[in-house]
């Protein structure tokens, strides 16, 4: 091979290598939240699993008729989550140490830095500065990442639509509450005050408040503040978190943190490969170029 | 076939017949056999029996999938949104199909012309690995027509499959230019041949680039997951550089894998140099997957301890974790390790078999065997979903086949000069026994030029 003819090869090389990644390396930076995102502190020490925010959530959001009525608390024998019928659900779960049984209500809870947001690769999700994390159903390509990726089990897919599914989660009321300033229809239903709205920093010192006058209530953690980078919805509980069913395991960081070693990877092989593999082509045909290889493209050339 | 050739029928090697006259592409398609003889090989051989009745079976299903949606197939489960499209057509083909940009490298950078016979049978692995990854992806997107959204209308360039995106679509038309070589010359288009010739140690200096990044990138879009991936087949620091390194020894022995099976089966399409040296190169092939295997090892441990999970070999995950590296890495390796020495091919051949099922094996556990291991339940396929990948499968299986027996992989297209001379005077001592009839009369022709030569001194 001709030394031009490797020349040419590099720079088409390294073309395409970058016509194929465009500017993957900007990394992410860690983000802690919009400083006014709003939020909702769920006190599941109030909650009697009324499923009145279920309803509220049904009719607001204008989602088909659920297959059991709100008012029937069969649904409590087994657990349930979200889906594409249902963006918010009430759990029960076990009593401990002769208390009651404590109830949660699960739905979205609109991280600050939300692993479904970082995982689309057509950034269908945005994050908006009131704290709900909303999803454009128009170009979502359906490939479920942001399920695999969310870590509460929350997004669920239209699975029935043959020729428009789309993902289907809990968008704080977005469009027809939060925008103007209003709480989300689940809040405002609530007959118990076990959910308030508000700013999210102002959400945790009334948690922390909370705790502190009745110690013997609470157990002294708002899930949620810190877990996963911050979440916009946050929980008190009488027990452990894990006891009603929210993952402790998870970790502070944000679910993109792990995925930053890759991220940071990447340019690097964009830009030490071709050198590396180009000098080692250098190297390994530099004295056979004249014999071996030759005598192999002139059979080849011969051949036309 | 092996019978048709036995009893005189040629092999299309070259733009022309025996006789001299040119092959029409209609009878390149027919293998050069009369159509009723073409007809006749395919209608004999059980494996395409096997194939009308899966596809009769399967398309049908795979036309519902797009009619009445994913949840007339699948389980439309919100917990495993991943289900076997991906886990095994996706995830499982494409780290076997890391062959084109390896043996790419290995003939065109690092000038292993030794190795180059089979450069070509790895290309088209990789292709054709590739493709059909692509459509599975395609059974399994919501909404596929979309697929092209993130090229053109909506970047999401924070996300690991936005750039798996890119890279496999970038590579995937890198890896046409290079097996488009092949079918130029079987369709005798010399500008074309000339023209990729020229971009050839770019396109495979970008293939390298590409491959590290979207084998690593498959890797890294579990790391979106790390509650719900099992920790065993988890790694936050060493995932992508799992997915990267496994898919070198499971490249090369699909290589080796599928060399095999065409050797048993369609060695009346390999030329002498190939034949000659499938067996040094499989040894070859197989150094190279020991290598990687025992890279892969050592990462593999190196991150188990990394995060301190012995712990976990004590449960029923943990068992499995084993079977996997005993199937995959370890019992291969020893495989490798006694055979290559004593050159034993059966033995390498069958280990190599054992890696392509390992490696298969473990992005399966991955994406969706240990997949959410602390939910209580396990998702089981729907039957509907099972049909379309043995379908898909299946087709995959025949295209690859369609392609090996017509375009010059295992066989080196000769060029008309060089024939022309050998035309004219067999041609005079065939007079009477032109090709096609006469067949019982006319000599047995060889494979390829090379067996011509030798026949004819024979028959001479």
């Amino acid at each position: 091979m001709k030394r031009r003819d490797f020349l040419k090869g590099c720079l088409i090389g390294g073309a395409a290598a970058t016509l194929g990644t465009t500017s993957k390396s900007w990394a992410v930076g860690s983000f802690e939240g919009y400083p006014d995102s709003m939020g909702v502190l769920v006190d599941t020490t109030r909650c009697i699993g009324c499923r009145s925010c279920e309803a509220a959530c049904n009719k607001e959001q204008k989602l088909p008729e659920p297959d059991v009525p709100f008012d029937d608390t069969s649904v409590f024998e087994e657990k349930r989550r979200t889906t594409e019928k249902a963006y918010t659900v009430v759990n029960r779960y076990e009593a401990t140490d002769g208390k009651k049984a404590p109830f949660r209500k699960m739905q979205c809870n609109h991280c600050n830095e939300p692993a479904c947001l970082t995982s689309c690769f057509v950034n269908a999700y945005t994050k908006t500065k009131e704290g709900a994390v909303i999803y454009d159903g128009k170009i979502c390509v359906g490939c479920r990442t942001c399920m695999v990726a969310c870590p509460f089990n929350i997004p669920a897919y239209s699975y029935s639509s043959a020729f428009a599914p789309v993902v289907k989660k809990c968008i704080f009321c977005y469009h027809t509450r939060l925008k103007f300033g209003k709480p989300p229809a689940c809040v405002e239903i609530c007959p118990r005050e076990a959910l308030t709205f508000g700013l999210r920093r102002d959400l945790i010192k009334m948690g922390n408040e909370r705790i502190k006058e009745t110690p013997d209530k609470y157990f002294d953690h708002i899930y949620g503040e810190k877990e996963l980078g911050g979440t916009s919805w946050l929980y008190l509980s009488s027990v452990p978190a894990e006891k009603i069913g929210l993952d402790e395991t998870v970790g502070n960081e944000p679910i993109i943190s792990n995925v930053k070693e890759f991220l940071g990877m990447v340019p690097m092989v964009l830009t030490i490969w071709p050198a590396l593999f180009s000098g080692i082509h250098l190297l390994a045909t530099r004295n056979k170029d004249h014999g071996d290889h030759d005598n192999h493209s002139a059979q080849e050339d011969g051949k036309k | 076939m092996k019978k048709l050739i036995d009893n005189g029928a040629i092999v299309v090697t070259s733009h022309q017949k025996a006789s001299g006259k040119d092959w029409t592409l209609m009878e390149k398609l027919f293998l050069g056999l009369p159509f009723s003889q073409y007809i006749g090989q395919a209608l004999r051989n059980p494996l395409n029996w096997f194939f009308a009745v899966v596809l009769a079976v399967g398309l049908p299903i795979i036309l519902g999938r797009f009619i009445f949606g994913l949840s007339w197939v699948t389980h439309s489960s919100n917990d495993y949104p991943w289900g076997l499209f991906l886990g095994f057509g996706l995830f499982g083909m494409v780290p076997l199909s890391s062959s084109g940009f390896q043996l790419g490298t290995a003939c065109e950078v690092f000038g292993r012309h030794d190795l180059e016979p089979i450069e070509r049978l790895g290309l088209l692995n990789g292709l054709l690995g590739y493709f059909f990854a692509v459509i599975f992806l395609l059974c399994d997107l919501g909404q596929p027509w979309r697929l092209p959204y993130p090229m053109v209308l909506a970047y999401g360039p924070a996300a690991v499959l936005f750039l798996v995106a890119w890279h496999v679509a970038t590579y995937l038309s890198v890896q046409i230019a290079e097996v488009s070589v092949s079918f130029f010359e079987w369709i005798g288009f010399p500008i074309g041949i000339k023209a990729i010739r020229k971009i050839t140690l770019g396109m495979t200096v970008s293939g390298i680039i590409l491959s590290t990044l979207h084998q690593g990138a498959l890797g890294a879009l579990f790391t979106y997951a790390p509650g719900k991936v099992h920790p065993l087949w988890y790694s936050s620091s060493f995932q992508w550089i799992h997915f990267f390194v496994s898919s070198i020894p499971g490249g090369l022995c699909m290589v080796i894998t599928v060399s095999t099976i065409a050797k048993k089966t369609m060695a009346w399409r390999f030329d002498k140099r190939f034949v000659d040296s499938l067996d040094r190169i499989t040894i070859s092939l197989a150094k190279g997957s020991s290598m990687g295997l025992a890279t892969y090892l050592t990462i593999k441990l190196i991150s188990i301890a990394h995060d301190n999970k012995w712990g976990y070999f004590l449960t029923g995950y943990g068992q499995w974790y084993l079977v996997e590296i005993m199937i995959g890495v370890i019992v291969p390796m020893a495989l490798f390790a006694y055979a290559i020495r004593r050159k034993q091919m059966g033995i390498i051949r069958l280990s190599a078999f054992m890696v392509v099922i390992g490696i298969f094996l473990n992005r399966l556990n991955t994406a969706y065997i240990t997949f959410n291991w602390k939910l209580s339940y396990r998702e089981i396929p729907h039957w509907r979903e099972v049909v379309i990948c043995v379908t898909v499968y299946c087709i995959y299986i025949m295209v690859y086949r369609f392609i090996l027996y017509r375009l010059p992989i295992f066989y080196q297209w000769q060029a008309q000069e060089e024939l022309a001379t050998e035309h004219v005077t067999e041609s005079a001592a065939h007079k009477h026994a032109p090709a096609h009839d006469n067949r019982d009369k006319s000599t047995v022709l060889g494979l390829t030029p090379e067996y011509v030569t030798e026949s004819k001194s024979t028959s001479l």
